[in-house]
């Protein structure tokens, strides 16, 4: 008996130890395959950055820092500026956030507050597939259909209500084509609106119930809520959702080349065409000649991604910080 | 006005100006959709199916190439970045932890997810165009792989620190080595949200055009060989919409009727199957 014992257990816990050994073989190995394929994505944003920065260089060489802030694009000549695509980019974004940002936060407001319960998920649902919608529906949509009507109904009647005023009439001049900076800001706007208000809608819901309640107890109106105790509770990752419109908006090529017109200058009003830097890489980029005009078109491209890598990466911090109250 | 009424007024009107908001959105998604229903169906028809994309001037044509090489760019995609999307968000749930690595690959990965997607497509045709000769739909699937792949990381991490510790520990309690834990039982426990991050993922990239303009480029003829241009949806609703052809025009909206379809279905099969594995 004791010797079955003492021969049959060390065969045992050989094979034990192989077993474990092999197990731990094979978990380093799975610890590295997955350590790879983590290092992949973050290799790949910095890969962008040099990248973009490497091409870059040509063009940074022969204008210097003034491209940034020269508003000469002469394909021709090679003469290249960023100014004009800056101009169009911010322009476009800003507006598109000055509409979506009041009509996001209504839509939040609605989905948390006011809406009866049972209508609440269709609801939200339609305003993140609103969020699915490929841009390219949106430009096509812009063209055919919203700057058409704009030019006939809505830009008339903005010149001859704000034309004659001192300043403000500057930005309605000049014919209604349709087409231009207005328009594209105008189909950006929807194209933002889900996804700041999906964000509103998520940090709304993280005040406490408690907190509300008590306000309502004390004879508050939904409104008096909302304004005096979920807006300051929730205004971090309110701001953060605001700048992560900001950065789709500014990001944003084939819903803003549709229809902003492309034509490469800064004029005052809001009525022309201008052009954006997505654009003018969706439009240029394909049929560039290696050089300079190449190098200048990837200098914008690192200018779009480091505004945008600035704007998502405060973003990111302040909705994180937002929603981490929920704990507390 | 007193006090009381005054507050009164100031609700009516905020609430009124909230249903206000909603009703926007949602005229304007039934507006945007309507009109490309209308449009799309007036040009569906058995040709949209079965003919290439027309030179330009002649009649008729169809998009039969621009459907395959969509179908097999957006295949490749999904082929390459669930593997990697899958392993990476494992790394971040099991490995990862409050590592300093961690933390900056999900900063990226989050940067990457709203980055714009045409500074994607800059970034290829640095890599993969300009160095390993010419456009091609393998540079193509590469460029919308990048987009894809934040997607898949995001939700499977998500998903994976969802799952309770104990389930993980009665795994190991048994003696399972971690990579057992983490494959037939965490991800296991998890397949549905991850299969949704993943139709997501295919989602979004279905209408990406930016990144194809100089990846994948265009190619007017039938062709299912990656290494070459490959026609795809997105870039020619680019060209066509943008043409002066009516014929052309036409198949652009055809186009963007079958690519939103397709993103709107891959979406609520999405939340389908994750509502109802969620609920059990």
């Amino acid at each position: 008996m004791s010797a079955v014992m003492s021969t049959s257990r060390p065969v045992r816990s050989d094979l034990q130890a192989r077993q474990i050994r092999k197990f731990k073989l094979q978990d380093t190995l799975f610890h590295q395959l997955t350590l790879l394929f983590a290092l992949l994505v973050l290799a790949a944003l910095t890969g962008i950055l040099i990248a973009l920065a490497v091409e870059a260089l040509p063009a940074f060489r022969e204008f210097g820092a003034a491209f940034l802030w020269t508003p000469v694009w002469n394909v021709p000549e090679a003469q290249f500026g960023a100014l004009s695509a800056i101009y169009g980019t911010v322009v476009t974004s800003a507006i598109a956030l000055l509409i979506a940002v009041p009509v996001s936060f209504g839509i939040a407001l609605f989905l948390t507050e006011t809406c009866p319960v049972w209508l609440r998920r269709p609801l939200g649902t339609a305003i993140e597939l609103l969020a699915g919608v490929p841009s390219i529906i949106y430009g096509i949509w812009g063209l055919f259909v919203f700057a058409p009507l704009f030019a006939r109904h809505v830009q008339p009647y903005l010149q001859t209500v704000f034309g004659d005023l001192p300043v403000i009439g500057g930005w309605f001049a000049g014919p209604p084509i349709g087409v231009g900076i207005l328009t594209a800001a105008i189909v950006l706007s929807l194209m933002v609106i889900p996804f700041v208000a999906s964000v509103m809608r998520d940090v709304f819901e993280t005040v406490p119930a408690q907190l509300k309640e008590s306000a309502y107890g004390l004879g508050c109106t939904t409104w008096e809520v909302v304004t005096g105790v979920v807006l300051p509770y929730t205004r971090v990752g309110v701001i953060g959702g605001i700048m992560l419109g900001l950065g789709r908006a500014l990001g944003e090529t084939m819903a803003v080349t549709f229809v902003i017109g492309n034509a490469n200058r800064i004029v005052g009003s809001l009525f022309a065409p201008g052009t954006s830097i997505a654009s003018t890489l969706a439009n240029e980029f394909g049929e560039a000649d290696p050089g300079l005009h190449i190098s200048a078109l990837f200098a914008l491209g690192l200018v779009l991604f480091v505004i945008t890598f600035v704007v998502l990466a405060i973003s990111r911090w302040l909705i994180q910080r937002g929603l981490a109250r929920q704990g507390k | 006005m007193n006090r009381y009424s005054r507050r009164i007024l100031t609700n009516r009107i905020g609430i009124g100006l909230s249903m206000l908001a909603m009703a926007f959105g949602l005229l304007a998604l039934l507006w945007i959709l309507w009109t490309l229903f209308y449009n799309g169906f007036a040009a569906l028809s058995w040709d949209l199916f079965a003919q290439d994309t027309p030179a330009p001037g002649s009649e008729g044509g169809g998009l039969r190439n621009a459907i395959v090489g969509s179908l097999l760019i957006v295949g490749a995609t999904a082929l390459v970045s669930t593997p990697v999307g899958i392993f990476a968000g494992i790394y971040l749930a099991e490995f990862g932890g409050k590592s300093r690595f961690a933390a900056a690959t999900r900063f990226v990965t989050d940067i990457m997810l709203s980055a714009p997607s045409i500074v994607v497509g800059l970034f290829v045709y640095a890599l993969a165009v300009e160095t390993l000769g010419g456009f091609s739909g393998w540079a193509g699937s590469l460029a919308l792989s990048l987009i894809a792949i934040p997607v898949v990381v995001r939700t499977t991490e998500n998903m994976l620190l969802l799952v309770p510790g104990s389930l993980r520990e009665a795994a190991f309690a048994v003696g399972a080595p971690h990579w057992q834990v983490s494959l037939k039982v965490t991800l296991r426990a998890v397949k549905a949200g991850v299969l949704t991050g993943i139709l997501l993922a295919i989602a979004r990239v279905t209408g990406e055009t930016a990144p194809l303009l100089f990846t994948a480029l265009n190619n007017q003829f039938y062709s299912t060989d990656m290494s070459q241009p490959m026609g795809n949806l997105p870039v020619v609703i680019f060209q066509f919409a943008m043409s002066p052809y009516d014929n052309w025009v036409n198949l652009a909206w055809g186009g963007a009727l079958l690519i939103a379809l397709m993103v709107l279905a891959i979406n609520i099969v999405a939340r389908v199957l994750f509502r109802r594995k969620s609920s059990d």
